[in-house]
């Protein structure tokens, strides 16, 4: 193929990295602010005492010209979701509504300040108060925490709840179960709440191996955590089995609710027998990712552990809202309410789809997953031969068996063809796995695109594998040394010499 | 690639018998399987380590293993170098890459530990 | 609103390429007894005009801080943001970037928050930072964790002075059993011989942050003394605005440096999302939580950069991570790089001299009028706390009617009589606004 430049944002030709804005100097050329103090001035010694810097801190000095174009340029080096395709399973990279960008800007939400009045700030209470609403509908669960920041903050939220829950009762239990495909926050998150981790297989169809998974439930087990449909992109057909099994030694199910952009309108996790989930609004939501947060991972829980979800939540007093503290409140698990700047958006979202629209983008999400993977069956192994839904994991086993070619080097030669590359290695139960996860807001073009480009690397990874191995070539940079970045780590700017 | 004058252990490790002093460090299947390692966690001088039970990790760009002590007994020498070049566990696995010595509280820990032989049968079974 | 660009004859084509008749067919998989059987209860769909129109009614039906003459702080505080910061962060290429997993396409994101960490080693002393935490309280249980597993020790001292916000945070996180705490009571600010009677062999760290709730600077150095010789860390929360013309913490002796860092180009927007920030030694990098960028090269020998110690994180530690945590607040860390960059260090110190200039000025001028008194003479920044002599709530109602917003009430005192208020003044604030409020006050 060609060489191109991967990605030509507003057509100008993205050029390599180049200096940081430490190494940038505007001289005397800085425009001072130079407003006068109109009040007394004090010696700052006399105020502060011996906490006076000396030293200024080392920030950059330039011109607003040379901050436009500094950033300019970095923003030419990036991949978003308007450039293209970005197929990341499980992180629902679907495309962020421009007006939802405007809404949060609004004067009348962005400058609210968090102990101003109930009463100066009804239409965000208003506002908050309706998304609980909504996440309720949607979750089937009908108490709702809008307070977690991201969704690991959301699931560690939820399991907190449930271990007060088994406090209250007879003690707070040891263990909590998850499957072998879960996301790495899950363990990280049972362990931050004094849990250990106990892990259930899945079986050959890639749904939680029942049988195994009663061996392992017992009055010790305070929860299992479950993604529904899992990281695999199946749904599990055993759910209801699964989540009565729980709640038969007393346990309680929680839904990681990263995959819910399969199920909107179509199935509940609380109607599955889920206890409590999280939900992503920077994924199912189309909040913007902004290059790795901020989200929120708001949490919505069963009437019996709406007590004890974190203060304070959204309440109706007539007319109006207010901030009420549930019963038996876990506390507060960050300051504020929330990401609110987050929670306009994913209202925004909601509203603007209304709920035949939030289950049209599910049903398509699926289609269109389904589709891609049709597309690429006898290219790729497919180790799960089942209906998908919104995403499907491939494997580069083959490629790798018959051609020394990895599911890393098939990643890196995507991005020649102007594509973000599926998750790799993840779920760690499938081989040189490839999840991907187109979403609905592809048109049928992209995904043509996007099969042909995987078609083409499959062949020329027969064909020759070399080239492949060594991608990529047009993007920005080429592949990093990042031995050396964990060997020996440079993790500021300093200046040389 | 299996030196027949080591021991080998279930985890990886060998060992390479000095007098009572066991010298330890992981083989070429390990540091092959862990790609370019960028950091090891290792113990003092002094510690203590026991048979089966770890003593450290070891760090590549996009995994984490734990060391396994094929013995018992205090740790006289630990492989400061690798602090600097951890890539010698790369590079030369059973020489410069050693990690930690141990003073063997009981010697007869070693007869249980797999020869080369066994050791390269073991690796081929898991594979 | 509609984001599905897939026509219905294309999707006939998709449904015969997959070989259903209909999309109910690729749901076979969901039990009857779990499907949803009625439509979603919440609304029809909204054109964008008519989304917006709500939208404005929601946002007007507010009276927000911005608008008023604003004197509140206690944890969110309202500087002027540069022009500039919004328009980096509405960069499509920026905001609507994933995490930086495929660096090669990412040098955008990796570079600029890159330089974020260089400009919070810079600003704290410490050094390296890592690419963001969620909140300030987030960030000052992360640190408390974080001192937990390097020291092997399990209390936490904290100062009964920080933010009740960010205390409670700490006792939600303490009930899993991860860290117990033990509290420094302390009038106004905490003393080096309270944290001598508390600290000992099984204290992790001590916990105290500079300014504190009240808006007073605490003796850092000294209590990080009775931690070292303790053989605890100190954990140092600070301003960031402050630092701008304060010693860096890293000279008190702070081991572990965290903070709120929305006061640097992020809108106050109803507490959130803010900015989580976290800074430590480098011999201590091992066990810093969130992620961080690194420098290195590409095959071809460029400086380039990329997300590094991964080793640390949950998604290769799985049960052994630093944190659980994976998204952070990544937009909110560039929006601070940009807004740093814009005003400059000489900049970021007059933001800082004004406020405090004209914090102590104002404090001077309420104290004149003998409607509030005050209890304390510590050493403070740019906020401040005074005793009302009558109803404070109702002080604060009346005067929201005049346009002003003034300052907040302690939870713990919103019906307490003679309770304290807490002042906080930003540059935004004019002498004649303050010297207005003051004559406001006069006639109450």
């Amino acid at each position: 193929m060609t060489r191109r430049l991967a990605h030509t944002p507003d057509g100008a030709p993205s050029r390599g990295p180049r200096e940081t804005i430490f190494e940038l100097d505007a001289g005397d050329a800085r425009t001072a602010d130079d407003s006068a103090l109109d009040v007394p001035e004090v010696p700052l010694e006399r105020l502060l005492g011996d906490r006076v810097r000396l030293q200024p801190p080392a920030l950059p000095d330039v011109t607003e010209v040379q901050v436009a174009r500094h950033y300019a340029h970095l923003a030419s080096l990036n991949f978003g979701v308007d450039t293209g395709s970005y197929p990341l399973g499980s992180c629902t990279m679907k495309y962020n509504p421009r007006v939802s960008e405007d809404a949060c800007r609004a004067p009348g939400f962005a400058g609210l300040h968090p102990e101003q009045p109930a009463e100066t700030v009804q239409g965000a209470l208003r506002l908050m108060f309706e998304l609980q609403e909504a996440l309720a509908e949607i979750s089937g669960l009908p108490a709702v925490s809008l307070q977690p920041a991201a969704g690991a903050h959301g699931e560690l939220t939820a399991l907190m709840c449930i271990r007060a829950f088994h406090t209250h009762r007879d003690g707070p239990r040891t263990r909590v179960i998850i499957p072998d495909s879960a996301h790495g926050t899950n363990p990280a998150t049972v362990a931050m709440c004094g849990y250990s981790v106990a892990q259930v297989p899945s079986d050959e169809r890639g749904g939680v191996d029942v049988r195994a998974l009663r061996e392992v439930l017992d009055t010790d087990v305070a929860a299992l955590m479950l993604t529904n449909p899992n990281t695999l992109g199946l749904f599990d057909e055993n759910i209801a089995e699964i989540t009565s099994a729980v709640h038969e030694v007393g346990a309680l199910a929680f839904c990681d609710g990263a995959n819910l952009n399969a199920v909107m309108g179509v199935a509940r996790p609380g109607d599955m027998g889920f206890d409590a989930m999280h939900i992503n609004l920077h994924k199912t939501f189309a909040t913007p990712h902004g290059g790795g947060g901020p989200g929120a991972g708001p949490v919505c829980v069963t009437a019996e552990l709406a007590e004890y979800l974190p203060r304070p939540v959204v309440s109706r007093k007539g007319e109006g809202y207010v901030l009420t503290d549930p019963n038996r409140s876990i506390g507060r698990v960050r300051s504020f309410f929330g990401n609110f700047g987050v929670h306009v958006r994913a209202y925004a979202y909601i509203m603007g789809l209304g709920g035949v629209g939030l289950r049209e983008a599910s049903e398509q999400a699926v289609l269109s997953a389904n589709y891609l993977k049709s597309r690429l069956y006898g290219v790729y192994d497919v180790p799960y031969d089942r209906t998908c839904m919104h995403e499907f994991v491939l494997s580069g086993s083959r490629q790798k068996r018959e051609n020394g070619v990895r599911t890393l080097d098939i990643a890196k030669r995507l991005l020649d063809h102007g594509m973000h590359p599926p998750t790799v290695y993840f779920p760690l139960i499938v081989e040189e796995a490839l999840m991907v996860e187109p979403t609905e807001t592809e048109s049928l073009e992209d995904l043509d695109r996007l099969a042909e480009a995987l078609i083409a690397i499959a062949a020329e990874a027969e064909r020759d594998p070399e080239t492949v191995r060594h991608a990529p070539y047009t993007t920005p940079v080429r592949r990093l040394d990042e031995a050396r970045a964990a060997r020996d780590p440079v993790l500021r700017w300093r200046p040389r010499g | 690639m299996y030196p027949s004058d080591l021991k080998y252990h279930k985890e990886h490790e060998w060992v390479r018998v000095e007098g009572d002093v066991a010298v330890i460090g992981i083989s070429h299947f390990a540091q092959d399987q862990l790609g370019e390692v960028v950091y090891v966690d290792l113990p003092s001088e002094g510690d203590e380590v026991t048979a089966d039970e770890t003593f450290g990790e070891i760090e590549s760009v996009k995994s984490v293993s734990e060391l396994y002590s094929p013995v018992t007994g205090e740790i006289v020498e630990v492989n400061s170098a690798l602090d600097d070049a951890p890539e010698t566990v790369n590079e030369d696995p059973y020489g410069e890459g050693w990690m930690i010595k141990v003073k063997m509280a009981d010697s007869s820990e070693i007869d249980v530990l797999l020869s080369a032989e066994d050791y390269e049968a073991f690796i081929e079974d898991e594979a | 609103m509609r984001f599905v660009s897939i026509t219905g004859a294309q999707q006939e084509l998709m449904l015969r390429a997959v070989g259903a008749n209909s999309v109910e067919n690729l749901y076979a998989d969901v039990p009857d007894a779990v499907r949803l059987c009625r439509p979603l209860r919440l609304g029809d769909p909204m054109s964008e005009m008519q989304l917006v129109a709500h939208l404005d009614g929601l946002s007007r039906a507010n009276m927000p801080a911005t608008g008023l003459i604003s004197f509140a702080g206690a944890g969110c505080y309202d500087h002027y943001i540069p022009a500039i910061v919004d328009d980096v962060l509405r960069k499509p290429h920026f905001f609507t970037a994933y995490t930086p997993y495929q660096p090669e396409v990412s040098q955008g994101t990796l570079q600029a928050v890159f330089e974020y960490q260089t400009m919070i080693c810079e600003l704290t002393g410490m050094d390296v930072s890592n690419a963001s935490l969620y909140d300030g309280a987030t960030a000052f249980v992360e640190a408390a964790l974080m001192a937990c597993r390097i020291t092997k020790r399990r209390t936490v001292a904290v100062a009964g002075t920080v933010h009740p916000e960010w205390r409670e945070t700490l006792e939600t996180y303490a009930a899993s059993g991860l860290y117990e705490l033990e509290y420094v009571g302390g009038d106004g600010v905490t003393r080096p011989e309270d944290w001598r009677r508390v600290v000992g062999e099984e204290t992790a760290a001590v916990l105290v942050a500079t300014p504190n709730y009240w808006g007073n600077l605490e003796e850092a150095d000294e209590i990080a003394v009775v931690a070292h010789a303790a053989g605890a860390l100190a954990v140092i929360a600070v301003s960031p605005i402050l630092l701008g013309i304060m010693e860096p913490p890293s000279s008190a002796g702070a081991d572990i440096v965290v903070g709120e860092g929305q006061p640097l180009g992020s809108p106050m927007s109803f507490g959130g999302p803010g900015l989580g920030f976290l800074a430590c030694e480098m011999r201590h990098v091992r066990h810093m939580p969130g992620r961080v960028v690194g420098e290195t090269v590409d095959t071809d020998g460029n400086r380039a950069y990329v997300l590094t110690l991964s080793t640390r994180e949950q998604h290769i530690r799985r049960e052994k991570a630093t944190s659980n945590i994976c998204s952070n607040h990544s937009l909110n860390a560039v929006a601070a790089a940009v807004y740093l960059s814009s005003v400059g260090s000489d900049g970021l110190a007059r933001v800082a001299r004004s406020s405090v200039q004209k914090a102590h000025y104002m404090r001077e001028r309420l104290l004149e009028t003998r409607k509030f008194e005050t209890e304390w003479n510590h050493p403070f920044g740019h906020e401040f706390a005074l005793r009302y002599e009558g109803d404070a709530t109702a002080m604060r109602a009346e005067l929201l009617t005049r346009g002003y917003l003034a300052g907040v009430i302690p939870p713990d005192e919103q019906s307490a009589a003679r309770g304290r208020v807490i002042f906080a003044v930003t540059e935004k604030r004019t002498r004649a606004e303050i010297d207005a409020f003051v004559d406001e006050v006069r006639t109450l």
